[in-house]
Parts: C-alpha cells; structure tokens; sequence
C-alpha cells in the first residue's frame, strides 16, 4: 500500500492565545487528554492579533483547516481585544462562505486557562469536521503542494 | 448644471477665496473625462464640463492636491461627498483647507454599456431629454439614458450630500435601493455554485490594480501588496489562490470604511463585479451590528473598530446563507 | 488567394484544431477574449479583444526554473520544453505589428529562448478590420489595418472569408483546411479593402501628429513642462500597460514552495512604485517621473533605439480601459503642442 492510498490526515493549524488558550492546551497536555497530532498550534499575543492574512497563508501553505481560541468573552488579558477579533472573523468567516470556501473550515472557540478538557474536545470535533470536509481545495496554492 | 459651476468656480476664483478647482476636464471625446485640477479661469473655459460621464470620484484627489498652497475648490456628487466625509474622518484631508461644493446627480452613464448595446464607434454623445443620440462611425444611434446608466447609479443609495459647505441646486434624498439584491442572489447559491461563480469573475483578474488605487477608502502610503517586505506581494495572481487573497484582502481592508461608490467596479479593465464584495461586508454590517452608512456620521464608529458585549458569535456563519 | 463560405467557419476551425491547437476571439464577460476553441464556438467580431494578443508569446506569470531542495542538495530543474504548435485567429493588424515590436526586445541578442520558443511555434491568422472604432489610431503608426501582416491574413467579403498565405507558415495552415477552400478572385478583396479605407479616413484621431515630437530633442521632450501638469490625475495603477500590446516590462520574482523555489517571471508597469527598484532606493520616486516613463519610452526612447519605430500600435485599449481616461493620444497631443 502506498502512502497516497493512506487515509486522509487533515492539517489544522490552531492560533492561540497567549493567556488562555495556549495555556489550555498546556493543561489539556499535563491532564493526558488526547487529541489528534495534526494540530500544529501556533501561539499569538491575543485573538485580536489574528490577521485574516494568516488565516488564507495557512490555508496556502496546506492547511486544511484553520482554528482560532481565545481568552472567553470579557475575560481579555488586555480586556477587550476578544471582541474586536470576534467581529473581525465573524465577517471574515461570511466573506469565505460567500466566496464559496465550505463552511466549517475556520471556526472559532473560546477556550480559558482552566479548560484543558474544552480544548482536547474542541481539537477532536474540529478535527473530525474537516477530516468530513476532505482535503482543503478550493483555498489552495498548488505550488506548495509537496511532489 | 455645467454653466452654473463653471460660474461658481470662477467667481471664487476670481475673489481670491480658492487658489484651484478640482473638476473634470473634456476629452478626446464626448466621453473620456479626466478628472483635474485647474487654476485659472481660462483654463474652466476651455475644458470643465460636467455632464453625464464625469463619473469619476474626485474625493481621493483631495489627499493630495489639499496639501498645497490655500485652499481647494471641490465639486461633489452625492457619492464623492461620502468618500470625502469618510477620508475627512480618517483625517486624511484638512477639512479647513477645501470648499466644498456640492452638486446634484442624476446617475451617470456607462459607456461601456453604450457598447454593450451594440453602439460602437462613438463620435459624439448629446443629450435629448430621457434619451442619448449617439452620433456613431456607422449611423446616428439613440438610446434611453436608463438603459446606460451604471449599475452603482441604478442602485444608487443617496442623493443627499453629506459635509458640504454650498449647495448648487436642489438637495436630495437617502433612497431605498435595491443594492443587496445582486448579493442575496449569490447568498442563496449553494457553495459549489459561488465558488464556481467567483473563480469565473477572479480569474480574468489582471492585477492591474487599479481598483485598489481608485478607492478612495484605500490611502495606505505603502500597501501590503507593495511591500516587498511583506512576504505576499505579488505583481501577478499565479493562480486562482492569490487572486482570492488579494480580492478578500482587499475588500476586508476597506470593510466598514467603504461607501459604496462602486469606482472599483467602474475602473475594472476586465468587468469584475468587485463592488460585490464590498457590498458582502456591507449588508453583514448592517445585518449582525446595525445599520451602518461609512461618511455618513462623522463621529460614529466604524463598525469592525467597535463592539458590544451581546456581538453574535462567528459560528453566526454557520446558519446563514445557502446550503446550512 | 482562397475562400470559404463564413457560414463554414466552423468547419474550417474544427479542421484546424483537429491538427493543432487553435485559438479565436470569442465575446465573455470581459469583452472578446481569446480562448482555446471548442467545437461549435462562435467567433466575436469584436473589433479588438480587451486585453492584447501578446499574451501568446509573453504571458503574464511564467515559471523559469525550479528549485528542489532534497536532504542537504539543491536541485535545479530546467522545465523548459517545446511548445506545441498553435495557431491563432482573428489577430488584428494593430496586434499582429505589435508581435514585431515585441521582436526587437526579445529577439535580440540574447534572444529569450521562452519567447522565440512560442513564436516559433505559433502561427498567426490575421483578420482585416471590418468595424474601425473611434479609438483606433494605427494609421499614425504606419499600420494599414485594410492589409493586416501575419502568417495568413483574412478578410471577410459578404458571406465569403477569404485567405491568403503570406509564408510557408501561413501555407502550411491553409492547407489543412484545403479541402473546403476554393480558390477566389483578388478583385473582391480590392473592393473590401478601398471600403475599410474610407472608414479609416473617417476616424477622429486617425493621426496623432507625432513628428511634432520626433523634431524635438530628447532632452526637450523631457524637461517639457507639459508633464507637470499632464500626470495628476494618474492613479498609478498598471491597466495601460497591462492592456498595451507593446509593454514587454517583467520583474523575476521567487516564490517558496514548501520543499524549495519557483523562480518565475510576471508582468511589471513601470507605473508601480516599486519598478526597477534596487538596492540603493528607487530611480523614478514620483509618479510624474514614473508617468513620463512610460510615454517617453513609447514615443522616443524606442523609436531612438529602433530606427524610428514607436512602441505603439495605436490599437486604442488604453484608450478604452484607463480609469481617468489619460491615455497615449492625450500625451501625444500635449507633448507635441496643440495646433
């Protein structure tokens, strides 16, 4: 069998916060709670800091699926860059959509410090979305594919 | 209209209160009107017309020409006055330095549309009440103005100025238009069917930029796409990828700051509905956060730079539009 | 000399593509655009297609070499190969003398193996202009768009459209298709030809007086104060020259790849701020100075360099499609003083 005809693994690249999201996954960590390795996290100063930018040079690097997690609503460490980033992704989100990008492969969760479990489950059902969605096409730049 | 800012212009130019003019100065044609900067009453003889293909927006001029000498004379159409409201609270333009004329629009022709209609060889284009007579290469044509009008002008959202100093002719009205329309047709396409229709549009995308470099809600001094440092430039779309990238980030770097005046649209050598895009990022505005109008309120907001604690979530996307 | 019926247009383009690669015009979206043909395409009688026909021979993104980086080696990957052989109809004279113009850059020494590769390979079918628009000024450029060059040139006469070979090349095609042409009569294109011509003479810009400005001085022409005045209201943006037949500018670019480079080469305007920028800075910092550029190039440098032939065409996209509608013929009109 060849390494074409092996299931599809899906790359998701999770930005996280700073000050709770990463944190949670460094809980989730510590707890030995699963989720899949094809979650590479890349760690950001605050959701807000998310250009949309990175987002679309995720997807043209491979990415089949991109995740955001910040700080809860309210709970901001520079208390309220949550909710510029919020509205930034929201209308982001509708633009893909409307360009014909499925739905479902940019999500956004809000995960705190303490929620270790939140995390691994939210990496598990992410995972399992695109893993449906299918490799990441329609965003893709085919020169970065690996030959 | 025309006799009566060619009299404005030069009375406030002969008292000494504007040092130049912005304006539209005559072509080749009947047609082909550059917007320009006069400085002299000679100058406005010779070649101001105002007519109903000086379509372009004067607005994103002022930048630049406002930071001479004295102060600028500007003739605004109800869309320019936006834009220049808009660039007024981004303090791009000294409002101290321009007069600020406002004039009536009736909509301005396309004269692409004339050619779509199978009109060609233009020589000349006289108006004759609700119709245009074209004199052509190959016979006299005639044409409903309404049929050549230009999308943004049959869709036009407001004939009331905003921020100007003088009125010439009678002020008009915030309309209810049907601009969504177009949008909600594409919202209700399945995804496959609005990826389909968007890779047709982008892909004739020459990246001439000039969409860009028309909007008067784009004044970065050195934008992303020409910052060599900026890992993404790129002087040509490769492929279907970095056309997507740069029409979405284009059209996010203007969300909640565009007015809608459709230049992008107009400018597109190759007939790309961008204007469709913007629009998008219009009506989810005023559909998740409240009606909102960019130019229209100097000391409201913008939408994406402001928020409330109740803001839905962007799993909103998930519910909405086409297939759920 | 040889004819067809127009209403066996289509035959002769399925014979044609049978054997080699055939493109025509075809109305879209963005006005005619050439595109590959299929069966039962409708030709566009457009007069001219919105972007030019140099696309063919210089596209607008091309990959020159690749990069592979493989364990601690690099490897490079020449992915030159022949072109197949194409043939492309209904080219305008404007467009067909352009390709002549393109020639001086790209096939002198050191000739560009890409370019002669694709003119080699291509095959020309030009159409004469049935429809001039008022913003065609070939004339002024010594183009008789009643006679266009190319391999074959054609002109629709009533319902026949008749060919002739202008080289072995033009021959060759023609004989693919031999089977349903019939031999014609010259007299018939004579009379189509004196007919485009009075069209010609109609056109309101037909001559852009351009010895006005070849009987200056370059450095004259230069320092003209008409450029202080002329440039403002351009935007900066790259639609004339992208649209322009003649504009042969790229910049060599580099793209990382996950597992190396692309090296490629793309279309550049020298009305971008960053054109032929360098180490130290920039040469032209303003857009006056990259504005004058562009139509110095065009209407002096070039004719300098080439024995008096301009880098115009006077097929009249520009015209069409800048946003503040300045255009080469506004310049020329200015540069060389109005009457």
């Amino acid at each position: 069998m060849s390494i074409e005809e092996k299931e599809f693994k899906p790359t998701i690249v999770a930005f996280c916060c700073n000050w709770c999201s990463y944190a949670g996954a460094d809980l989730s960590g510590t707890n030995r709670l699963q989720y899949p390795a094809n979650v590479k996290i890349i760690r950001i100063p605050c959701s807000c800091r998310l250009n949309p930018m990175f987002i679309l040079r995720a997807f043209q690097r491979g990415a089949d699926g991109v995740i955001l997690c910040g700080c809860h609503p309210g709970d901001c460490h520079y208390t309220t860059g949550n909710y510029y980033a919020r509205r930034r992704m929201t209308i982001l989100f509708s633009m893909l959509d409307y360009l014909g990008i499925e739905k479902g492969r940019t999500r956004v969760e809000w995960v705190s410090a303490a929620e270790g479990q939140k995390f691994a489950e939210t990496m598990n059902s992410f995972v399992e979305t695109i893993t449906k969605l299918g490799k990441n096409h329609r965003l893709e730049d085919l020169r970065c594919n690996k030959q | 209209m025309q006799q009566a800012i060619i009299a404005k212009a030069k009375e406030l130019l002969a008292n000494g209160s504007v040092n130049r003019v912005i304006g539209w100065k005559k072509g080749e044609f009947s047609y082909d009107i550059t917007p320009d900067v006069f400085t002299t009453a000679e100058a406005i003889d010779a070649d101001f017309v105002y007519d109903d293909f000086c379509g372009a927006n004067v607005s994103k001029f002022l930048m630049k020409i406002s930071k001479g000498e004295g102060k600028t004379l500007a003739f605004l159409k109800p869309c320019d006055s936006y834009s220049f409201a808009q660039l007024l609270k981004e303090h791009r333009i000294d409002r101290e330095k321009v007069y600020v004329v406002g004039i009536p629009c009736d909509g301005k022709a396309d004269i692409n549309k004339i050619r779509e209609n199978g009109i060609d060889g233009v020589l000349s284009i006289k108006e004759d009440g609700s119709n245009y007579v074209i004199d052509t290469l190959y016979g006299e044509k005639t044409i409903a103005k309404a049929d050549v009008y230009a999308e943004r002008c049959v869709n036009c959202k407001s004939k009331k100025h905003v921020d100007v100093d003088e009125m010439l002719g009678e002020e008009g009205d915030v309309i209810a238009s049907n601009r969504f329309e177009m949008v909600e047709k594409i919202e209700a396409m399945s995804s496959e069917e609005k990826y389909e229709f968007w890779k047709n549009e982008l892909s004739r995308c020459i990246r001439c930029n000039a969409c860009r470099n028309v909007c008067p809600a784009c004044t970065c001094e050195n934008c992303v796409f020409d910052n060599p440092n900026s890992d993404i430039n790129n002087k040509a779309a490769a492929n279907s990828f970095e056309e997507n990238m740069y029409h979405i980030i284009r059209a996010f770097h203007v969300a909640g700051r565009c007015t809608d005046c459709g230049e992008c649209s107009r400018v597109c050598p190759q007939n790309i509905p961008i204007h469709l895009l913007n629009r998008k990022i219009i009506k989810d505005v005023n559909e998740l956060y409240g009606e909102y109008q960019a130019g229209a309120d100097p000391d409201e907001r913008y939408p994406l730079v402001n928020f409330t604690y109740g803001d839905c979530e962007p799993s909103v996307v998930y519910e909405r539009g086409g297939d759920k | 000399m040889v004819k067809l019926s127009v209403s066996k247009l289509n035959d002769f383009f399925n014979l044609i593509a049978s054997k080699e690669k055939l493109y025509i015009p075809v109305d879209t979206a963005e006005g005619a655009a050439f595109k590959p043909y299929e069966e039962g395409m409708k030709y566009s009688s457009a007069c001219n297609t919105t972007r030019s026909a140099k696309d063919f021979f210089f596209p607008q993104v091309e990959n020159l070499v690749n990069f592979k980086i493989k364990d601690k080696s690099i490897e490079v990957i020449d992915n030159r190969t022949d072109t197949e052989k194409f043939v492309i109809f209904g080219v305008r004279a404007c467009d067909v003398a352009s390709f002549d113009i393109l020639d001086k850059v790209y096939l002198q020494d050191p000739v560009d193996s890409f370019y002669k590769n694709r003119r080699d390979n291509g095959t020309i079918i030009t159409l004469a202009c049935d429809r001039p628009q008022e913003t065609c000024f070939c004339q002024s450029f010594g183009i008789d768009a009643a006679n266009p060059a190319g391999d074959v040139s054609a002109w629709i006469v009533g319902d026949d459209i008749c060919f002739n070979a202008n080289n072995e090349k033009g021959e060759a095609v023609l004989e693919i298709a031999a089977s349903l042409l019939s031999c014609s009569d010259e007299s018939e294109v004579e009379v189509k030809k004196a007919e485009i011509k009075s069209i010609l003479e109609k056109l309101p810009i037909k001559d852009i007086s351009l010895d006005k400005i070849s009987s200056k001085d370059l450095m004259e022409n230069f320092n003209s104060p008409v450029w202080d005045e002329i440039f403002s209201p351009c935007l900066g943006c790259g639609t004339c020259t992208f649209v322009c037949p003649t504009c042969q500018c790229f910049d060599v670019r580099e793209f990382k790849t996950n597992d190396g480079i692309i090296r490629f080469r793309c279309w550049d305007s020298c009305m971008y701020s960053d054109f032929t920028r360098m180490a130290h800075g920039n040469n032209r910092n303003s857009q006056k100075e990259r504005f004058r550029q562009r139509f110095m190039h065009k209407l002096v440098y070039f004719p300098n360099n080439n024995d008096g032939v301009y880098g115009c065409v006077g097929c009249g996209r520009c015209l069409k499609s800048c946003p503040q509608s300045l255009n080469i013929v506004k310049v020329a009109k200015a540069l060389g003083g109005k009457e």
